[in-house]
C-alpha cells in the first residue's frame, strides 16, 4: 500500500515528475554519453594501432601511449630497424593531429602495405601523385566526399585518391615525403612499425630493440600498446570523469532535493493525515526517500534512452568526428549515480516531513 | 512501558490541563477536564470556539501530550506515553473523523481506508468490514478517488477509515460541520447506527446542538473546563 501510495504521488503530479526524471535523465545521458565517447575514442584508436598488421611500435622514448604529436623521431631508424634479425618490414609514420581528436599519417604507402596486407578500397585506389589522399569511409560519408575531390588540410590541398574501410592507422592517409614537406618535419617521423617475420618472437624482439635503441626509441608489442587503451590507463581522463561524475551527483541532488522539497511544501496536510493515522516518522521519510528513488530510477531509464537516441544521431550524422560506444557496463553504475543524489537530495525534506507537527500539519491550508 | 488497567471506562480524564507556549505566553487550553466515558457510549462534547473541544480531542487520540493530569484510554494511561507510543496508540485504539475528511486525494476510497491498516501493520480487513461498508453505503464508491465522491460520501469513507483497524475509541472532530443538512442528518445517523449495532465507542466534538443530539450524553465545555452539569441527557 505504501508502495502504491508513492506510486500515485507521483503519477497525481505528473508534471513535476516529469520534469524532475527529466532533468535526471539529461544528467545521465550527459555522463553515459561522455563515458561512451572516452571509450569511443581510445577504442578507434586500438582498432587502428592493430589494425597496422604490426607487431612492434616504435616511439620516442619520453612519449606517452597516445600522443597526436610528431615525434622527434629521425627517419634514419627506419633502415636501422629494417636490417635488425627477424624485421620483415619497417614503416616509419609520420602523425599530425587534425580536427582536435584525429590525426593525418604520413606513410610509405606500398610499404604499409606489405605489413597490412593493404588497405580495402570502397571507391578508387592506392595514391600515385603526390597529392594523393585516403580517407576513410565514415568521414567520406559524413562530408559526402567522392574520389577526386579536394580536401583542405594543412593549408594545402589534397586530391581523394581513394576511400578506404576504416579501421586501419588513421582516418587520413598520405605520401610521407609529402607531409613531412606540408608541416615541415622533413627527415622526421613520429613512429616506427615493425612486421616480424615469426610474431612469436614479439616479446623477445621487444626486449632486443629496448636494449639496442635505449635512449631513443621505446619499443612495445602493439598487443600491450593496444590493451593501455582504456580510461583506466589515464589518471587525467579517468579524474575528469570522476570530477564530472561527482557535479553530477550534486545536481541531481539538487534537482530531486528541490522536487522532495516542494512536494512536502504541498503536502503538508497529507503528512499531517498520515501522522494522525499512526504513520511513524520512520514511515514518513520512507515515504520520501522511495518516491525519490522512483524518480531516480524513471530518470534513468530516460538517460539511458537519450543516451542510445544520442550515440545513434552522432554514429549517423557525423560518424567522423564522434565515436561513440554503447556502454552497456556502465548502465548499473548511472543508475548507481542517479540513486545516490536523489537518495541524499530526498533526506532533508525527508526529515522535515517526519519531524512536522501533526496537529500543525492538519490545520495547514 | 504504559500502565494499564482493567476498567469499564474506556475514557478516563481527571483534572487535565494543557498550556501552550506561544510568543512567550502561556495559554492555558484546558483547566482541569474531568471527563469518564464507558465503552459503548456516544458522547457529543459541545462547546463554543476556545472552549478547549479540539485541545481535549487531540489529546485523547495522542496527537498532542497533556501539560498534566491523567488520562487513561483503553486501560493506558497517556501521561507515560512517549511520542513514539502514542503514534502506536493512534494506529489501533484511535479512529479519527474529520470535519474536512482528510482523505488523502492521490489514492482510492479503498486504498484510503487500507492504507491506516497498512500503516498499522495489518494484513487483513476485520471480520464483518464489508458489512460496514454497506451500511455506510460505499461498497460500490470504493474505486473512486475523493474528488469523484460528493462530501457525504468522503465522509462516510473517512469513517470507514477510522473503523479499519477496529479502534476502541472512534474521535470525531466537527464532522458534519462541512455537510449540508441531508448529509450531516445521514452521517450522524450512520454514527448513531454504528454505536448502536456494534457497541464502538464514538466522542464527537462539535458546536451544533442538533448535531449533538444524536449522542447519548452531552459534555459541555467552556473556557477549558467540562460544566459540571452536561446538558440534552438524551439516553435512549
Amino acid at each position: 500500500m505504501i508502495n502504491k501510495l508513492v506510486f500515485e504521488n507521483l503519477k497525481h503530479r505528473w508534471v513535476r515528475t516529469l520534469l524532475g526524471a527529466l532533468l535526471v535523465g539529461v544528467l545521465v545521458a550527459s555522463i553515459t554519453t561522455l563515458i561512451g565517447l572516452s571509450r569511443g575514442l581510445l577504442e578507434e584508436r586500438a582498432a587502428r594501432a592493430k589494425g597496422t598488421g604490426a607487431d612492434i611500435f616504435l616511439k620516442p622514448d619520453a612519449h606517452g601511449t597516445v600522443s597526436f604529436a610528431s615525434g622527434p623521431v629521425l627517419e634514419k631508424f627506419v633502415p636501422f630497424v629494417q636490417k635488425q634479425p627477424h624485421v620483415a618490414q619497417a614503416v616509419g609514420v609520420l602523425v599530425q593531429p587534425v580536427e582536435l581528436i584525429t590525426s593525418i599519417n604520413g606513410v610509405n604507402i606500398p610499404e604499409f602495405e606489405r605489413i597490412s596486407g593493404g588497405f580495402h578500397y570502397l571507391e578508387g585506389g592506392a595514391p600515385t601523385g603526390p597529392d594523393d589522399l585516403l580517407v576513410d569511409e565514415s568521414y567520406a560519408r559524413q562530408k559526402k566526399l567522392h574520389v577526386g575531390a579536394t580536401v583542405r588540410l594543412y593549408e594545402h590541398n589534397w586530391h581523394l585518391a581513394g576511400i578506404v574501410e576504416g579501421g586501419m592507422l588513421a582516418r587520413f592517409v598520405v605520401r610521407l615525403d609529402t607531409l613531412q614537406q606540408v608541416t615541415a618535419n622533413t627527415g622526421k617521423i613520429s613512429q616506427i612499425l615493425v612486421k616480424l617475420d615469426d610474431p612469436a618472437r614479439t616479446d623477445e624482439m621487444v626486449d632486443y630493440f629496448n636494449k639496442v635503441l635505449a635512449g631513443d626509441l621505446k619499443a612495445i608489442s602493439i598487443a600491450d600498446f593496444v590493451s593501455q587503451f582504456n580510461i583506466s590507463t589515464f589518471p587525467q581522463l579517468e579524474l575528469f570523469i570522476n570530477i564530472i561524475t561527482t557535479m553530477w551527483i550534486v545536481v541531481i541532488f539538487l534537482v530531486v532535493g528541490l522536487s522532495m522539497y516542494t512536494a512536502v511544501l504541498e503536502r503538508t496536510r497529507e503528512i499531517g493525515i498520515l501522522k494522525a493515522l499512526g504513520a511513524k516518522p520512520w514511515t514518513i521519510l520512507d515515504l520520501l526517500i522511495r518516491e525519490a528513488v522512483l524518480l531516480a530510477l524513471l530518470g534513468w531509464a530516460i538517460g539511458i534512452a537519450l543516451a542510445l537516441v544520442t550515440r545513434t544521431l552522432i554514429v549517423t550524422m557525423i560518424p567522423a568526428s564522434l565515436n561513440v560506444v554503447n556502454v552497456p557496463d556502465f548502465w548499473p553504475k548511472a543508475a548507481l549515480i542517479a540513486l545516490s543524489g536523489a537518495v541524499l537530495g530526498a533526506i532533508y525534506p525527508g526529515l522535515k516531513a517526519a519531524r512536522q507537527d501533526a496537529i500543525e500539519a492538519l490545520s495547514y491550508e | 512501558m504504559p500502565q494499564t488497567e482493567v476498567s469499564p471506562e474506556i475514557i478516563r480524564v481527571r483534572d487535565l490541563r494543557k498550556v501552550y507556549h506561544t510568543g512567550g505566553v502561556d495559554v492555558e487550553a484546558l483547566r482541569g477536564v474531568e471527563l469518564s466515558v464507558a465503552r459503548g457510549e456516544f458522547v457529543a462534547v459541545i462547546g463554543p470556539s476556545g472552549s478547549g473541544k479540539s485541545t481535549l480531542f487531540n489529546i485523547l487520540g495522542g496527537l498532542a501530550p497533556p501539560t498534566s493530569g491523567e488520562v487513561w484510554i483503553d486501560g493506558v494511561d497517556l501521561r507515560k506515553m512517549g511520542e513514539s507510543a502514542r503514534t502506536e496508540m493512534r494506529q489501533r485504539k484511535v479512529g479519527f473523523v474529520f470535519q474536512k475528511y482528510n482523505l488523502l486525494p492521490t489514492l482510492s476510497a479503498h486504498d484510503n481506508i487500507f492504507l491506516a491498516q497498512a500503516i498499522a501493520g495489518l494484513k487483513q480487513a476485520p471480520a464483518g468490514f464489508d458489512n460496514v461498508l454497506k451500511m455506510l453505503g460505499i461498497s460500490n464508491r470504493l474505486s473512486h478517488k475523493p474528488q469523484a465522491l460528493s462530501g457525504g460520501e468522503q465522509q462516510r469513507v473517512a469513517i470507514a477509515r477510522a473503523l479499519v483497524n477496529q479502534p476502541a475509541i472512534l474521535l470525531a472532530d466537527e464532522p458534519t460541520g462541512n455537510l449540508d443538512t441531508a448529509n450531516s442528518n445521514a452521517v450522524l445517523d450512520l454514527l448513531r447506527d454504528l454505536n448502536k449495532r456494534t457497541g464502538q465507542t464514538i466522542l464527537m466534538i462539535t458546536h451544533n446542538p442538533e448535531a449533538a443530539a444524536f449522542a447519548d450524553r452531552i459534555v459541555s465545555m467552556r473556557d477549558g473546563q467540562v460544566l459540571k452539569r452536561s446538558e440534552g441527557e438524551n439516553g435512549d
